[in-house]
């Protein structure tokens, strides 16, 4: 819908009443100024990225994403963060459930924490995370230089996604929906799984994309944690790095093509799932 | 029964993810003294460093809140073709790798680039010098203040707005003495996760910065430098402070969260 | 299905909610919770239902004690006043719920909900959402879902408090139609007295968390126990220390034996029936007279009139403090 001010030169014929009872401002120099400052700092950058990804042709960007290590990191890192997407479905959701329905001392400060990845830079997540199942681990558990070690670094960085898209979603929930599934003669487990699941999907599946989106992504908790051993623990974003350093900004490019590719993907999914489940809603 | 088994697991796995390892680098690192932190902390490089970050950071949390504050207005209270389109584009960053970032912002404005070329003539270096990391602090903060305050804006409605107008408030007017002190602690919430942001960004700027010790190196920069040189102590008191401040800045933004039902 | 509640207290906190309620519930009736909000009866039907537990006495259904079984073992039908619609279900597998929870085969519970959407006349909206239907069909939807399991009773908490008032009125008559057809031991709570004394067999008034009084509504009506029953279950007005209906009130231009004189304030015609409004002394009193009776007496403010209850009217000691 277009507004009356945008045309210019104020024709009053041409004004649906509703307008002119509620003026609206119109968007005007901010518009382009907010316009010109997005396009500098993310749009021109991004597109030069993508056509520097595909100005060779499918062939050549094929090839560059196929190399052997880039290939290995790029699978290393959708598989890795499958799982992590699919690990914080479930404990996320089981944080948030404890958060929302259990009550205990100290609940408000272990709220606030779960944010903590969010904040700490992801250089300090995999340092600390190294402290503790680095080569020098207390625990004996060394995890450093292994897969094992990025997908812990994944899951610190991405446990707030599942826990925040879901804790408001349980605490909207009609608790009358569960009285009623018990008085029709429904038990604890049953009322979970037919009456709050279902519920809870929507927001579980987002905060998983959101948290995939962000896995994939990934670069600084992983640097310190995992080595970065080609063909071993290297994520796609490291392999990046590497090629960048290297100077070879052009395979660099494709593969950061790649991965904005799949990020979009996910996110226009996310985008058709919810809009799916909104008009049901 | 089931409720303590699922708050001890829920609980367990904060422990071993989150709080063990959080807490285990701030105890080791005053574990040797403060004076080794203090010392850590006050040697050229890392003074440089915190300035270096703090002028970054400043930078990008002034840039994204006017341009935060200006496009949450633009989306809120206007209509124009393509509003849709610009709403979707302002989440962007958050769906690209930070180092994707730096890659794109150095063949965007980097010395071979088109436009970096212009630059370099007009005597501007953006590429391994403040400005591009100030770019890429932008880049990866920048939805942070439009996110805090639309939903507030929206709540809000524009009915005190059109009031303050028929009360004979100009524009500017209206926006300072009804606007803003209605969104002042969601703007607040928004300029804090901004910059806690700005602060501990990493990836983006290691690309950008070129990592030159004692000229672009910023904070989490010299915790990566020191730790792989194996000055544990100086990576660990740094890493320390950037954590303190992490967890500084949520407990202001759990402040500053608008409460349910407010 | 008779209820018996024997004894029943009940606190939130240190807040008495229940104290010492005993009720009886005749089987087959329709029995209204009357009383104002925050008065324990919504409390006290969940604890009819088993969402709640009493800390003391004891709930029966058909003459077994059911005080200590979950709700899902008691078969009691409950609507919840915000109907507890849920919401990823369509209307059909709503209804369907419980019979679907009890492993009844298909085609029963196909016949059965079939069944059950008519007489809610839902049929045609089978196939919607919950989001998709209008408050009042939410709730025959939720009381289609109730019944479905043949429930020893139905529980109702405030049915229509969420509805606007043509919605209501039409509801309540067909509630009311409904228990005659399916005859199944009702109760629910409301704190409106019209929709209790529209709709029910029997009202028991709480307030303060105990029972105030229990009957008919005619009974309450006419012969309530105190001023508290007497002002809730309908109009009262003060006239010489006593509380009267003010439709009990003989309002003539002469005096007569027992009348007290009164100055008109004001004359409001409300169609059929007028309220005058006077002062007796130094007290306020009113007065509901037909429109003919105030067209005879030609009422003008600052006119002297002449007021006194009625011969038969049913009046008590105003509790003045």
């Amino acid at each position: 819908m277009s507004t009356p001010v945008l045309t210019q030169a104020g024709a009053p014929t041409g004004v649906p009443a509703s307008a002119r009872r509620r003026p609206r401002v119109g968007p005007g120099l901010g518009l382009g100024l907010a316009v010109l400052y997005l396009s500098l700092i993310v749009l021109f950058p991004l597109t030069v990225v993508a056509w520097k990804g595909v100005e060779g042709g499918a062939g050549a960007f094929w090839s560059a994403v196929t190399t052997p290590d880039s290939w290995a990191a790029l699978k290393l890192t959708l598989g890795a963060s499958a799982l992590v997407a699919v690990i914080n479905v479930v404990m996320g959701t089981l944080i948030a459930w404890v958060l929302v329905r259990d009550r205990f001392p100290g609940k408000a400060l272990v709220d606030t924490l779960i944010d903590l990845p969010f904040a700490l830079p992801t250089i300090v997540a995999g340092l600390v995370l190294l402290v503790l199942y680095g080569v020098k681990s207390p625990l004996h558990l060394n995890l450093a230089y292994t897969r094992a070690g990025v997908v812990i670094a994944l899951l610190f960085v991405t446990l707030p996604f599942v826990v925040r898209t879901v804790q408001p979603v349980l605490q909207e929930l009609d608790r009358d929906m569960e009285q009623a599934a018990f008085s029709l003669g429904a038990g604890p487990w049953l009322t979970f799984r037919r009456i709050i699941l279902p519920n809870l999907v929507p927001a579980m599946v987002s905060g998983a994309g959101l948290a995939f989106t962000r896995a994939i992504a990934e670069f600084g908790s992983t640097v310190l944690l995992s080595g970065n051993l080609p063909f071993k623990t290297q994520v796609a974003a490291v392999n990046i790095f590497g090629r960048i350093e290297s100077d070879d900004t052009a395979s660099a490019a494709a593969v950061s093509t790649a991965l904005l590719i799949v990020a979009f993907a996910v996110l226009i999914g996310l985008d058709l799932v919810q809009r799916w489940g909104s008009r049901r809603g | 029964m089931a409720k303590y088994l699922l708050r001890a697991i829920a609980l367990l796995y904060l422990l071993f993810l989150l709080i063990l390892p959080v807490g285990l680098i701030v105890w080791q690192t005053f574990g040797d003294g403060l004076q080794n932190v203090i010392d850590a902390l006050t040697s050229e490089e890392a003074i440089h460093a915190f300035q270096v970050t703090l002028q970054v950071a400043i930078w990008a949390v002034v840039l994204n809140t006017v341009f935060g504050v200006g496009v949450a207005l633009l989306l809120t209270r206007t209509n124009f073709p393509g509003k849709r389109l610009l709403n979707a584009l302002i989440d962007l960053p958050l769906a690209v790798s930070p180092v994707v970032v730096g890659l794109a912002l150095i063949l965007a404005y980097g010395r071979y680039s088109t436009v970096g070329g212009w630059l370099e003539n007009a005597g501007i270096q953006v590429i391994f010098s403040i400005p591009g990391m100030v770019l890429a602090t932008v880049f990866v903060s920048l939805p942070l203040v439009v996110r805090a305050i639309v939903p507030v804006l929206e709540e809000m409605g524009d009915d005190q707005e059109q009031a303050a107008r028929t009360l004979g408030a100009g524009g500017w007017q209206t926006f300072r003495r009804i606007t803003l002190p209605g969104i002042r602690s969601a703007l607040g919430y928004g300029i804090v996760l901004c910059l806690a942001r700005a602060l501990g960004e990493y990836g983006a700027v290691a690309v950008v910065s070129g990592k030159v010790v004692g000229e672009t190196q910023t904070l989490t920069l010299f915790v990566e430098e020191r730790y792989l040189n194996y000055e544990v102590p100086a990576a660990f008191a740094a890493a320390t402070v950037l954590a303190l401040l992490a967890v500084g800045s949520l407990l202001l933004t759990t402040l500053l969260r608008p409460k349910d039902g407010n | 299905m008779a209820i018996e509640v024997r004894g029943v207290s009940k606190s939130f906190g240190r807040t008495p909610v229940l104290k010492d309620v005993s009720v009886d519930i005749v089987s087959g009736s329709l029995t209204a919770l009357l009383g104002p909000s925050g008065g324990g009866k919504s409390t006290l039907l969940r604890v009819i239902a088993g969402l709640e537990v009493p800390d003391a006495g004891n709930v029966l259904i058909s003459g077994v004690d059911a005080t200590r079984l979950s709700p899902q073992r008691r078969n009691v039908g409950f609507v919840f006043q915000h109907y507890a619609a849920f919401k990823h279900l369509s209307v059909r597998r709503n209804v369907a719920f419980g019979l679907e929870i009890r492993k009844r085969p298909k085609a029963e519970i196909r016949a059965r909900v079939d069944e059950l959407l008519q007489l809610v006349h839902l049929e045609q909206f089978a196939d919607r959402y919950p989001a998709q239907l209008s408050g009042g069909q939410r709730q025959r939807m939720a009381l289609a879902r109730a019944l479905a399991v043949e429930p020893q009773v139905l529980l109702l908490d405030e049915p229509f408090g969420a509805l606007d008032a043509q919605v209501r009125k039409e509801l309540r008559t067909w509630l009311r139609r409904l228990h005659d057809e399916v005859h199944v031991t009702t109760v629910f709570v409301t704190h409106d007295q019209e929709e209790a004394m529209d709709v029910a067999d029997e009202i028991v008034v709480l307030a303060d968390g105990e029972v105030k009084q229990a009957g008919r509504p005619q009974d309450l009506y006419d012969n309530p126990a105190s001023p508290f029953v007497m002002s809730f279950l309908g109009p009262v007005t003060e006239l010489g220390g006593r509380l009267v209906r003010p439709h009990d009130i003989d309002v003539t231009a002469e005096s007569v034996e027992g009348s007290t004189a009164a100055v008109v304030n004001r004359v409001v015609h409300l169609g059929f029936e007028v309220r005058v409004e006077l002062t007796a002394g130094d007290r306020d009193v009113w007065a509901q007279i037909t429109r003919g009776a105030a067209g005879r007496l030609g009422l003008q403010p600052g006119d002297t009139v002449h007021l006194r209850p009625v011969p038969a009217a049913k009046s008590l000691a105003a509790a003045d403090a």
